[in-house]
């Protein structure tokens, strides 16, 4: 039973991660501007909800995401019908799952990174007669352009990494929710370990390349820091 | 005209204490805040920056206010510090490090014209692309006083900006900010601890103390006519007293320099090695007395 090499999974996981990528870099900048700005006693119960994914079994996670996004459940039945969309088996069912996923690799970094920025700088734009819209786009993110850096590279590579939740969530359909990961799982099972081998492979120098990269990031920003 | 009557409970090193302003300052002044750290000076400054709220009071500049919540009263008018015009130099100085000198001053008002004319008065138009990280000191607080004068501001809140530099760097600042008051008309407000910057500055002193205003006059009197009777005086501080014969000698060290000072038995009473001396004349000959923070008091000018 040789399947043979395809590039199909890692083409999905690579689409997949970007768009999770995308979507958390668009949530998290506001909201970790927000949570850096903020003295609000809610701060920790939204810090500690959004990093959940991390303790949590991905397990755990997918079930309640399969439970909940069905359109038998009264949430998943209002999304099929206003917008048309099936979340269960479906590769925007797997997006939405690993936004949820990998929420914590994105945020984290920035809201640290933001959190750094010296309050002077903030208060300096603001006596400029600068918009806290405008210092966030021109003072703040240009000063913590390592931890931009960080977010965004973890959080692709988390979300190529994860296996859990896709599979509790998406299932393995060729094309549409079957990543890379996915199909070693499938590939172990009909007991190609030949195919196995090539695409884990593949993904450690993957993984080995990406945490290499933030690392040297991190290295330099303390550097010039 | 700044009129601040401002209230606000600020906590101290020891226990609370309230800040209460009751304060106008004409229009093009420089005024001095001076005063022990922790009394209130920076909090006064971002008041009237809108940095820090005031718990009640009112602050009007120009006949507009700025904030005002009355006791008890839950409205109140606060503008935000974008919508005061007040230009600050920051206590650091505050630079955007990702940008060069140019790039701070063009995000605070794009107008290239401007921003070149301030870098020229400040001399630094040729360091226009440097970035921070590359300049001096007194390069920086250059470009912190350009960069807060270009929105051509109202007032200008300047937090200790010196006291970091040395002499001959001070004294081209205070040329410039000298400069910057006459060719621009702003009202400068200054925070400052240096008696010669004050005297050479300003025009008004308002000395704080636990909060309160203890005294509002101007630095000749504050400094020069304290003692009429006293041609000069320094602060110093008493390094040695040996017994001379009849007399002592007292060895003071002013500034970077040591005086020997002939004193009387009398005068030796209560002193020591170690102390806050005021050196002075008294008909030709120098005295030393014990320095008491009461040489700053008003019922003494």
């Amino acid at each position: 039973m040789n399947s043979g090499f395809d590039i199909q999974p890692f083409l999905l996981s690579f689409r997949l991660a970007a768009i999770t990528t995308v979507m958390l870099f668009i949530i998290s900048v506001p909201l970790a501007w927000k949570l850096s700005q903020t003295r609000s006693r809610s701060k920790p119960f939204v810090e500690a909800l959004v990093s959940m994914p991390i303790v949590l079994p991905p397990t755990v996670l997918g079930f309640y995401l399969l439970v909940f996004l069905s359109d038998r459940s009264p949430l998943g039945g209002f999304i099929k019908e206003v917008l048309g969309l099936d979340l269960v088996f479906t590769f925007e069912g797997v997006l939405v799952a690993s936004c949820i996923y990998s929420f914590p690799f994105m945020l984290q970094p920035l809201q640290s990174g933001m959190e750094q920025v010296p309050v002077k700088l903030l208060e300096a734009s603001y006596t400029l007669g600068k918009s806290k819209f405008n210092t966030l786009f021109h003072v703040i993110l240009p000063n913590i352009k390592p931890s931009l850096l960080t977010g965004l590279i973890i959080t692709f590579a988390h979300t190529v990494g994860e296996f859990g939740v896709v599979l509790m969530v998406g299932g393995s359909i060729q094309g549409e929710t079957r990543v890379a990961s996915i199909a070693i799982y499938e590939l172990v099972e009909l007991l190609d370990y030949r195919t196995a081998h090539i695409y884990s492979l593949i993904l450690i120098a993957f993984s080995f390349i990406v945490l290499v990269s933030v690392y040297i990031l991190n290295h330099r920003k303390r550097g010039t820091g | 005209m700044i009129v601040a009557s401002l209230k606000k409970q600020l906590e101290g090193a020891g226990g609370t204490f309230m800040l209460e302003t009751d304060v106008t300052i004409e229009r093009g002044g420089i005024t001095a805040i001076a005063g022990p750290s922790g009394s209130g000076k920076t909090t006064f400054l971002r008041m009237l920056a809108g940095l820090t709220s005031p718990d009640e009071g009112l602050l009007e500049v120009g006949g507009e206010v700025w904030f005002r919540k009355d006791t008890g009263k839950k409205k109140q008018v606060n503008l935000k510090p974008q919508q005061r015009r007040v230009g600050v130099v920051f206590q650091g100085y505050a630079l955007f490090p990702h940008m060069t000198v140019l790039g701070n001053l063009l995000y605070a008002s794009r107008d290239r014209e401007m921003a070149e004319k301030l870098l020229n008065l400040v001399g630094l138009l040729q360091l226009k692309h440097a970035r921070p990280a590359n300049l001096s000191g007194g390069q920086k607080q250059r470009v912190a006083l350009a960069r807060a004068l270009m929105q051509r501001p109202r007032i200008l809140l300047l937090d200790e900006p010196l006291s970091a530099l040395d002499e001959s760097m001070k004294t081209l600042l205070q040329d410039e900010l000298l400069k910057v008051n006459k060719e621009l008309g702003v009202t400068i407000l200054i925070v400052t601890h240096d008696s010669s910057e004050m005297y050479k500055l300003c025009d008004r002193v308002l000395l704080f103390e636990m909060g309160r205003i203890a005294a509002d006059t101007s630095p000749r009197k504050l400094f020069v006519e304290r003692q009429t009777t006293q041609k000069f005086a320094f602060k110093g501080e008493i390094l040695e007293i040996r017994a001379v014969d009849a007399v002592y000698i007292a060895v003071v060290a002013i500034g970077n320099n040591l005086v020997e000072v002939v004193i009387d038995s009398d005068e030796k009473e209560g002193l020591q090695s170690g102390d806050s001396v005021i050196v002075g004349t008294k008909a030709f000959n120098p005295t030393v007395r014990k320095f008491a923070p009461k040489d700053f008091d008003i019922s003494r000018l």
